[in-house]
């Protein structure tokens, strides 16, 4: 993939697209072969570089939305950040607050993540691996639980951020007119990808 | 590394759970609030039995024994020097002899030059009757120096009603044993007639009783000036029936009591000997106190430990979450340690709290012995370095309790726990 590429995977359910995910976001080190991130070597490195590389460069949407149930809207959003530590915790709340107006969900930043629906839970999560500005957004079905509105503006947001900061995208999709928008398909079949489009 | 998030999410985990929280917390606070009881009431008690025996009881104690002689004066005859003769004396006795020790003031004048040697004291016993009419009871009188027995040997803790220095102040001061104050009804001011074995009547002065708990000894023991008991026992002013020594190491009396009998050709004996119980007793009282304390802070490790692990089924999710975030294997170590000492503080901290209290409230209860007359409250020892041990020992125990758990969250694969979804 190449910087500012937006590209999507499709593919019949059990074909290893979240697995191929898993690989390449480094959660996941059993597998064969090298993964390259922006020129450098991410095989063989220790978890803890791994974690740092996850934390730093890759942000991560999951098949089903997953936040922390303790902690509010705008702690979720804001605990990647907090771990980086790059910037003071005021800071990071107003960079987390201004994610959660751009997906249009900043009125419930602070309830509890348990207290909001799931297409809402859908959409803290995607700012949440937005707030460290990664170099690659990995999606699996992120908009999977939403209905067409939301989806389209997480598309444009995605989109947006793929201009304007050079942002990639890899979103796993089972959404044809999603797939379509994109600029590069990948179709996978038993554990390969069988064509590019 | 930012450890506040950490801590954020230690805290939050625990905030969450507060009953289980609590009652782990619990623990913690009762294993350190216990030892601290323990160990203030326990030293305390002990220090209170040294002050019983091993401030009060001479570590050395010289005296004379009327024996008879070891060696008859038949047996250096000529005759029965290395010939095969044999002596017969039936009925051996000892000679009267003066119960005064040979050249005391000699051997308290060298013995006072020992570095081992804290300080030495005579004593003269002598034997008399208290007189009440015409009842006669049996007495014991004991002429010390009274500065000297209350600087070394805590005297004045069995004085009531005045001071021991009262002896030195006035010619003929008694200090009359409770128990004959009683029988006679008498009163601090009052005087007290005796009589000698000689026949002589002396009438003292009542300065104060003595009280040492043990009914034998005040129904006979009162204590006067050394003078008044030399003539008592109508001896003259170098008459002295014991010597006490007070050493500065108690360690060194069993070598020493050798050393002087050999050297000074007398009789002593040594508090080991003399109470030989005493220590074993001291020993197990500190054996039991921290037992009960270590096995509470145990038990209270498995509490935290048992929370632990149930906390991290519970959150295998959330793991997963943090390490896809990017937090490492070390961070989620990180949040269940902080987590097992965030209970250990604050157990610990109420513990120490709890202990001090209770401490307290032991310290002022009353407790009364006919033994210690000078005490009237429980004895607690509040020694700075229980609150401090215990503080270290329930960090340590719940630092443990937290490790194990922690490591094997620290373990946990992300993958695994999503795609088990
Ligand atoms: N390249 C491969 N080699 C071996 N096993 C594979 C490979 N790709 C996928 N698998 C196995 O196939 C199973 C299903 O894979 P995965 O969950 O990635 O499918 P999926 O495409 O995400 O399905 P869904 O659309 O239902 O989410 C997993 O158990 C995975 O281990
Ligand atoms: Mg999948």
């Amino acid at each position: 993939m190449n910087k500012g590429d937006f590209v999507s995977i499709q593919g019949k359910s059990g074909c290893g697209k979240s697995t191929l995910l898993y690989l390449l976001s480094t959660m996941d080190t059993n597998y064969e072969g090298e993964i390259w991130l922006k020129g450098e070597l991410l095989t063989g490195k220790s978890p803890n570089e791994l974690a740092k590389v996850r934390n730093e460069h890759i942000g991560f949407v999951f098949q089903f939305h997953y936040l922390l149930p303790e902690f509010s809207v705008l702690e979720n959003v804001m605990m990647p950040a907090l771990k980086l530590g790059l910037k003071s915790r005021a800071e990071v709340e107003h960079i987390a607050y201004e994610k959660l107006k751009m997906l249009d969900i900043a009125e419930q930043a602070r309830k509890r993540a348990t207290q909001i629906s799931g297409g809402q839970k859908q959409r803290v999560a995607i700012a949440r691996a937005l707030i460290n500005d990664p170099d690659i957004i990995m999606g699996d079905e992120p908009t999977g639980n939403l209905d067409s509105k939301n989806a389209d503006l997480v598309f444009g947001i995605l989109k947006d951020l793929t201009n304007s900061l050079g942002m990639s995208m890899l979103i796993v999709t089972h959404d044809d007119d999603f797939a379509k928008r994109t600029d590069r398909v990948i179709t996978m079949a038993d554990g390969k990808i069988i064509s590019e489009r | 590394m930012n450890n506040s998030v950490l801590v954020k999410i230690a805290r939050t985990h625990l905030v969450e759970r507060k009953k289980q929280s609590i009652i782990a917390a619990l623990g913690v606070t009762f294993g350190i609030g216990t030892y601290i009881i323990l160990m203030s009431f326990m030293t305390g008690l002990n220090g209170l039995l040294d002050g019983l025996i091993l401030n009060r009881t001479p570590h050395i104690r010289i005296y004379n024994e009327v024996e008879a002689s070891k060696v008859q004066p038949i047996e250096m005859a000529d005759p029965f020097k290395d010939s095969g003769f044999v002596h017969v004396v039936e009925n051996v006795k000892p000679r009267r002899s003066h119960a005064s020790i040979r050249n005391n003031q000699g051997i308290k004048l060298a013995l006072q030059k020992d570095p081992r040697v804290k300080g030495i004291t005579p004593l003269v016993s002598a034997r008399v009757f208290y007189q009440s009419g015409s009842v006669l009871l049996n007495g014991n009188l004991m002429g010390i120096d009274a500065i000297a027995q209350e600087k070394l040997f805590n005297f004045n803790q069995y004085v009531i009603g005045g001071k021991p220095d009262d002896l030195d102040n006035s010619k003929n001061g008694i200090i009359l044993g409770a128990g004959v104050a009683k029988k006679l009804r008498l009163k601090v001011g009052d005087y007290v007639p005796l009589i000698t074995p000689n026949g002589e009547s002396m009438r003292l002065k009542i300065v104060a009783f003595f009280q040492s708990g043990l009914a034998d000894v005040d129904n006979t023991q009162s204590y006067v000036n050394i003078k008044t008991a030399q003539m008592a026992a109508n001896e003259g002013p170098s008459y002295a029936t014991d010597l006490y020594i007070k050493l500065k190491d108690i360690e060194n009396a069993i070598p020493m009591t050798a050393e002087i009998s050999e050297s000074f050709g007398v009789h002593a004996v040594d508090i080991n000997t003399a109470n030989a119980q005493f220590e074993t007793g001291t020993s197990i009282r500190n054996l039991i106190s921290y037992a009960v304390s270590i096995t509470l802070l145990i038990v209270a490790g498995f509490g935290i430990y048992n929370i632990l692990n149930m906390l991290i089924y519970e959150k295998m999710n959330d793991i997963a979450i943090l390490k896809a975030m990017g937090f490492s294997g070390g961070d989620v170590k990180r949040i269940f340690i902080y987590q097992a000492l965030l209970i250990g503080i604050i157990g610990g901290a109420v513990g120490l709290l709890m202990g001090y209290g209770v401490s307290v409230l032991i310290s002022k209860a009353p407790f009364e012995t006919e033994a210690l007359p000078t005490v009237k409250t429980f004895p607690v020892n509040f020694e700075l370095a229980f609150y401090i041990g215990g503080s270290l020992f329930a960090l340590v125990t719940t630092f443990f309790a937290g490790y194990l758990p922690a490591r094997k969250a620290s373990k946990i694969d992300p993958v695994e726990i999503i795609r088990g979804q």
